[in-house]
């Protein structure tokens, strides 16, 4: 060990210090009654009781709920959409695959604002009531190019004469997607899944503009009501806290599904 | 059979991009510049620079922005260079650690910091919001540059270093310029999501300090489409000059946010 790796080292692990003292505290916090965070009164797992028992206020049980059935719905839709598509722009060719592949690349880079306003005035234009399906399908926008993203890559390490083959040995274009691309697919679904899901439950500023006025809210647009109206709810905090280790466990488990991936290669 | 051709599978998906992406913009664009009432006009953004509370927002969000690049570049750049250099560092652990709280929401993340500025007793105000900015998007300029200079093959600074560069010098003429890219990617990748947050300054601040998007958000949440409209517009030109200059280096890697 010299100097010069010590000190490397010690910059790497004084950035991380900092860049997870936030959580830490909140996580540390979430093990305490107090409702004032900061203020340490004794050891007690209430918050977490009356987190999962439902005895907060109802809204944000309900806010959970929303969250994680929008998140499912969206993540299946923008899969099977992005699985289908994927293949067919994978066959397109020329100035149509240029068009699409700029227009699928638009939710990617706008900003999520820009995303949310765009179609806020859409569903104005259009006159529908905005709530559930409104919210559903604006996450299917932007969730679906990463599908998209994620499925590529597959496609171009196929040989596309396997699917060839099975129709020239007499299975229907159905059976040979079933059989033929569809394993071949399978790991980009997933991962497009996966992350269709977590842009999904993470989503505030597109949830924010499409969720209408009916009341409907998601975790994150009821955490910023009540962060606005001044202090948070404490049981906010064991919930940021399992959001925390779901997201790490969540990651760690694609990382080790994509090296595994990588290694059977 | 014509069905069954492969290309077509993706006509579905076409129209859902001509209906929900292509559509919502020729509509902010149509608000914009007054074709909802029927006629082309450019007053929704002559009152943007006539309202100085907005355009003096917009000015000091870009300010924000700026400052906030720099420092992550500052303090990432050598957290990269660290991370990629097997000499100083080994742990590949490290570098996932970096990147997984990009996958926490922003407002969490955000309140946590407001926490933490609480915890220590810090007040709430200019620096809070940068530094919170800082820290909810350092992990989107280390990620690139860590990617570029994994990748960079060690042989080039090792000729400079057998040609007699010192370590300065081989770092500054050899390192960095080779790692533009990453750089450039990285600036772009802390740069946009730093001209076009809302909530998080009000939350950081105390309500004190206004950013741009909360500017559209308001104008958006009022009822004023047309001006919110043109607003978003003038966010969606910065976010294209800025992307103009990063397009020359192609190369970058892109969507490689795992």
């Amino acid at each position: 060990m010299n100097t010069r790796k010590i000190l490397a080292n010690s910059y790497i692990w004084i950035l991380l210090i900092l860049l997870y003292a936030p959580m830490v505290i909140i996580a540390i916090f979430s093990f305490t009654e107090a409702k004032v965070l900061g203020n340490w009164t004794g050891f007690s797992t209430r918050l977490y009781e009356n987190l999962l028992s439902g005895g907060v206020s109802s809204g944000l049980i309900q806010a959970i709920k929303n969250t994680l059935i929008i998140g499912i719905i969206s993540a299946v839709l923008a899969t099977i959409l992005g699985g289908i598509s994927a293949i067919g722009i994978h066959h397109m060719i020329g100035r149509k695959k240029r068009v699409i592949n700029f227009c699928n690349s638009i939710p990617m880079l706008n900003p999520d604002i820009i995303t949310g306003i765009s179609l806020f005035l859409l569903f104005v234009a259009l006159g529908v009531t905005q709530g559930y399906t409104t919210v559903v399908l604006a996450h299917v926008t932007f969730c679906t190019p990463y599908v998209i993203l994620s499925v590529m890559p597959k496609l171009k390490q196929m040989n596309d004469g396997i699917y060839e083959a099975a129709l020239d040995l007499g299975a229907t274009p159905a059976i040979a997607l079933r059989k033929v691309i569809l394993p071949q697919i399978r790991p980009g679904l997933i991962s497009g899944f996966i992350l269709s899901f977590t842009l999904s439950i993470d989503d505030f500023a597109v949830t924010l503009f499409t969720k209408g006025n009916e009341g409907l809210e998601t975790l994150s647009t009821f955490i910023y009501a009540d962060a606005r109206k001044g202090g948070l709810t404490p049981e906010l905090r064991p919930l940021m806290t399992i959001i925390f280790v779901v997201v790490l466990v969540l990651l760690i488990g694609i990382n080790l599904f994509t090296h595994k991936q990588k290694e059977k290669q | 059979m014509r069905l069954f051709r492969r290309s077509a599978w993706a006509l579905p998906y076409s129209i859902f991009l001509m209906i929900f992406v292509v559509a919502p913009m020729i509509i902010v664009a149509l608000y914009a510049f007054g074709f909802r009432e029927g006629h082309f006009t450019l007053q929704h953004f002559v009152k943007f620079c006539q309202t100085p509370e907005d355009y003096r927002t917009f000015v000091y969000s870009i300010e924000i922005a700026i400052i906030t690049t720099v420092f992550c570049l500052l303090i990432g750049y050598p957290a990269a260079w660290i991370m990629a250099n097997s000499k100083l560092h080994r742990s590949k652990v490290t570098v996932l650690l970096f990147i997984l709280p990009m996958w926490i929401n922003m407002l969490i993340r955000t309140l946590a910091t407001v926490a933490l500025f609480d915890f220590v007793h810090a007040p709430l105000g200019e620096s809070a919001l940068i530094f919170g900015m800082v820290y909810n998007f350092l992990p989107f300029m280390i990620y690139p540059i860590y990617n570029v200079l994994l990748k960079m093959d060690p042989s080039y600074s090792e000729a400079a270093q057998d040609l007699g560069a010192s370590p300065w010098k081989v770092f500054w003429k050899v390192t960095v310029p080779l790692s533009f890219p990453g750089i450039m990617s990285g600036i772009l990748m802390v740069f946009m999501p730093t001209i076009s947050t809302f909530a998080v300054a009000e939350l950081l601040t105390m309500n004190k300090i206004k950013l741009f998007g909360t500017t559209i958000q308001e104008n958006i949440n009022s009822g004023m489409w047309n001006y919110g409209a043109a607003l978003a517009m003038i966010m969606l030109l910065i976010i294209g000059i800025t992307m103009l200059f990063s397009k020359e280096n192609d190369e970058t890697e892109k969507g490689g946010l795992l």
